[in-house]
């Protein structure tokens, strides 16, 4: 038995590049999202009162106030960051529930793609707010003997992001094929339901330890 | 029994020793932080929301080693480099 877990399967060919599985499903995640966004947009202004906008109000807030918690202060760009994560990631997640998709970060590369996005987003946020010198100076503090740690712990943690997310759907997705195999049609369900309770809490703590890590380097040298 | 045989053996093995010791440091940390969590409520339930929370990152942020554990132990079993024919 292989799974073929830690592959991707090519669905179809684009000139000579192979287009994955994971690639239409997370290219897929992202149209339905930000057309159901659009329509929620647009309900919004249209018509205020209603429940779709009510909806879109509340998940909005959820996500500003989730960000802003994390960072430590308020930033529109990063709400905007942390929400479009949070809401991929989730939207990911309910796409994979449908039989014969894969979860797109049931694959350690795009779960390994969206760790990078943080891993570049911490020194941009960094530099933008305390300037290349500001930012740098963080390596070296409160010693800097300590440089080699903080470099370590910079590719640890987004290695880590990477793995916890990739590990958390994959065997989700895992469980529910071997129940399939062993004991049948809908036997799952209690399963597939705990696996979106498990996508929801990997969502909030991806998009938690992002703005983290975002916000620690945004206040570098505030703490004095 | 050739060298091929005793490698996918020993895989395995130790995939299953992997995902126990694996599960239960795992299972130990969030033992403690359920009970601290539940300690915290009964001592403060106004502040739910905040405890549940912080408890469900703590959750899951130790969780993740055992994840780790899991993605070892699997590609032992399904990726292993150094077993032929995958």
């Amino acid at each position: 038995m292989n799974p073929d877990l830690f592959s991707d399967q090519v669905l179809a060919e684009w000139g000579a590049i192979p287009l994955t599985s994971t690639m239409i499903s997370s290219a897929a995640v992202s149209v339905l999202l930000v057309v159901s966004m659009a329509w929620v947009a647009r309900a919004v202004r249209e018509q205020p009162d209603g429940r779709l906008a009510a909806g879109g109000r509340m998940t909005f807030r959820f996500l500003a106030d989730l960000v802003r918690q994390s960072a430590g202060r308020p930033s529109p760009t990063l709400e905007v960051f942390g929400g479009s994560l949070f809401l991929f990631i989730f939207a990911s997640v309910l796409l994979g529930q449908l039989p014969g998709v894969r979860t797109p970060t049931s694959n350690l590369a795009a779960a390994a793609a969206l760790a990078f996005l943080i891993f570049i987003a911490v020194p941009v946020a960094g530099i933008r707010a305390r300037g290349p010198l500001g930012y740098l100076r963080r390596y070296l503090r409160p010693n800097p003997l300590l440089l080699p740690l903080h470099l370590i712990s910079e590719l640890s943690r987004t290695v880590a992001l990477a793995l916890r997310l990739f590990g958390n759907m994959m065997s989700g997705q895992l469980v529910v094929a071997l129940i399939v195999a062993l004991a049948g049609f809908l036997v799952p369900v209690p399963l597939m339901a705990l696996d979106l309770l498990i996508g929801f809490l990997q969502a909030y703590i991806f998009t938690i330890l992002g703005c983290v890590y975002i916000g620690a380097a945004i206040q570098v040298g505030e703490e004095q | 029994m050739n060298d091929q045989t005793l490698l996918a053996m020993c895989s395995i093995a130790t995939a299953g020793f992997t995902m126990a010791i694996g599960a239960l440091g795992a299972a130990l940390g969030e033992s403690r932080i359920g009970a601290a969590g539940m300690d915290a409520l009964a001592r403060q339930p106004d502040e739910s929301d905040a405890i549940t929370r912080n408890q469900f990152v703590g959750l899951a942020m130790v969780e993740s080693t055992a994840i780790f554990c899991l993605v070892i132990a699997l590609v032992l079993l399904f990726a292993n480099p150094f077993v032929a024919g995958q």
